[in-house]
């Protein structure tokens, strides 16, 4: 290879979908494009997110809405952030207390797998306990720019659930949700693997819904550089999008998920058993302590069916939970700055342009299971479907 | 300087808690509450409404404290992330030294420097410390380790201490080896032959 050998220290969090950058280092794709990454385990997004900033991370493994809130300016400093290639589509979950399950069991107006039955049944339990006087219930989730935080107000908002009036809705660090939830200080949790997985392992928690089951297709991480650094390394960048793309097409061999289970087992990734990475990858997750188990082949997409290449309807759609949630106004300048954050140009530009239509994806790119079909042009319609949404406060700059 | 304002530490690590509150303490700020058990983390803050909050890096709960840029009913005043946008060396300072600190918006940045900048001085301070404490751990378990060697050498091959001495340290010499580690080999050896 003619290119200059580069190292790369990238940051990322302990999490499956990591799974296409640890594969990529650890396997030999990034070196096979001259790529030495180092990467770099944190504990926090907002070191993740402030270590890209500043420069001491290259790129980073970064949940999708924080690469748009940092471009946006939106919550810190405003610094402009893209994204080359999705990491994951889908792969969280959201687990409930055994309490909690059987409430919203016994209230339930049809099979719960459904998420339009369990939100009704979620108001239906929050209308109990306010009745009763109890104290709201209480949800973690993994950061106020996240796709937990929105995956979750999608989901209860839809049922008549008020995420703010309601219920609490508090960030915790997904290596507390466990136990947070095992102390009775939560109530349910939105996350990624492995921890839906370790709560149920533990006998504390029942796997309610796989996001897929409430947006067939949703972004969840993606690899994130600074645009500057985008600019100034275009041949760097193209090897990194090429390593990933070899890495994140042996995750979705099948025929290699046992390795790939172990590689991202190991204590220095994403330090659970492999067993328990396994579940995740291959979609067989079991959902309540006593062993029952639920297949879904979408569970966490890491690539396939054209999932890594950027999409702006992605990030429109972010945006629009943005604006929903009084995160930031709506106007058309910002929707632009938000699609603009996902760059399948570059995308391209590293792998030839990938124009297939892939079967069974849903028509608007995203499949909610409620709500009329997602605009990425006509935020302002999503806006209007709903009646429970925020407005952005007027004095806050 | 300004006396008045309340600091809130959040770390797990007590000593390095304790050389940053004395650092503050000598510089005349007296209000300083630490926080170093992170559950109820917000409600604790909110309670205690300071005017900054000092975070390590190493703390998973930075995230929690970033909900308090978000408009919540429970802030009395809305809480900063502590950025001079045209200061970039010092915000590379403060996440080498491995900290970070949040402020009420509107404070004046002057009136914060000097307490970042201490905390930056204090927490390199500790790690220093904890550098010096690592290296001086691992010298002292290497000498134990070369003094079982020797003995061994001295029961077994009949020799003086200084002869043990010299001949793990010609060993080591002649394999490109740490004399601890050779030490180590000979303890491992002497085991198997039990």
């Amino acid at each position: 290879m003619s290119e200059r050998r580069a190292r790369l220290r990238i940051g990322f969090i302990p999490l499956c979908d990591a799974a296409a950058l640890i594969v990529a280092a650890d396997k030999g794709f990034a070196a096979a494009e001259g790529l030495d990454l180092d990467l770099v385990r944190e504990v926090s997004w907002a070191n993740v997110r402030d270590k890209l900033n500043i420069g001491l991370f290259d790129a980073a493994h970064l949940i999708a809405p924080m690469a748009i809130a940092s471009s946006l300016g939106l919550g810190h400093v405003k610094v402009p952030i893209i994204a080359p290639f999705g990491l994951g589509v889908n792969g969280n979950a959201i687990t409930v207390s055994p309490a909690l399950y059987a409430a919203i069991a016994a209230v339930a107006d049809g099979n719960i797998v459904d998420p339009r039955v369990s939100a009704r049944a979620l108001a239906r339990v929050v209308a109990h306990r306010r009745a009763r006087n109890e104290e709201p219930l209480t949800f973690g989730m993994t950061f106020p720019f996240s796709t937990h935080n929105y995956h979750l107000r999608f989901w209860m908002a839809a049922g008549g659930v008020d995420p703010d009036e309601d219920v609490r809705l508090v960030v915790l660090p997904p290596p507390y949700m466990v136990e947070s939830l095992a102390g009775g200080h939560v109530d349910g949790f939105c996350v990624g693997a492995p921890w839906n997985s370790v709560a149920v392992d533990l006998g504390i928690g029942f796997i309610l819904h796989f996001v897929c089951e409430i947006l067939a297709r949703a972004v969840e991480k993606v690899l994130a550089v600074r645009d500057r650094w985008a600019r100034e390394n275009p041949d760097l960048l193209a090897r990194l999008v090429r390593a990933h793309d070899r890495a994140a097409a042996f995750v979705e061999d099948h025929t290699n998920l046992d390795e790939v289970a172990e590689i991202l087992a190991a204590p220095n990734r994403v330090g659970v058993t492999p067993e328990v990475t396994r579940r995740t990858l291959a979609g067989h997750m079991k959902v309540a302590p006593d062993g029952t188990t639920r297949f879904d082949d979408r569970y966490l997409l890491v690539g396939r069916n054209g999932t890594s290449r950027p999409d702006s309807t992605q990030a429109a759609w972010l945006y629009a939970q943005i604006v929903r949630w009084g995160q930031a106004p709506l106007s058309a300048e910002l929707l632009d700055a938000a699609k603009a954050v996902f760059r399948a140009d570059l995308f391209d530009a590293a792998l030839g342009a990938q124009g297939a239509k892939f079967a069974g994806e849903p028509c608007d790119g995203i499949g909610a299971f409620a709500g009329p079909p997602f605009d990425p042009n006509d935020v302002k319609a999503h806006l209007a479907a709903w009646e429970i949404k925020r407005s952005f406060p007027k004095s806050r700059s | 300087m300004d006396a008045s304002l309340k600091i809130v530490i959040v770390d797990d690590s007590p000593l390095r808690t304790a050389i940053l509150e004395d650092g503050l303490c000598e510089s005349g700020y007296v209000n300083v509450v630490r926080i170093e058990n992170t559950r109820d983390l917000l409600a604790r803050i909110y309670s205690i409404d300071p005017d900054v909050i000092l975070i390590a890096l190493e703390n998973p709960s930075r995230d929690v404290l970033e909900q308090m840029f978000q408009v919540s009913r429970a802030v009395k005043r809305p809480i900063a992330m502590f950025v001079d946008q045209t200061d970039a060396a010092s915000i590379q300072a403060s996440v080498d030294a491995g900290v970070s600190a949040y402020i009420v918006d509107g404070l004046k940045k002057e009136r914060i420097k000097s307490i970042l900048d201490l905390c930056i001085s204090r927490f390199n301070a500790f790690s220093r410390l904890q550098t010096e404490l690592e290296q001086t751990r691992s010298a002292l378990a290497e000498r134990k380790v070369i003094d079982r060697a020797k003995g061994i050498l001295m029961t077994v091959k009949n020799l003086s201490e200084d002869a043990a001495y010299a001949l793990l340290r010609r060993t080591a010499m002649n394999e490109n080896r740490k004399i601890a580690e050779v030490a180590q080999s000979v303890i491992t050896a002497a085991e198997l032959f039990k």
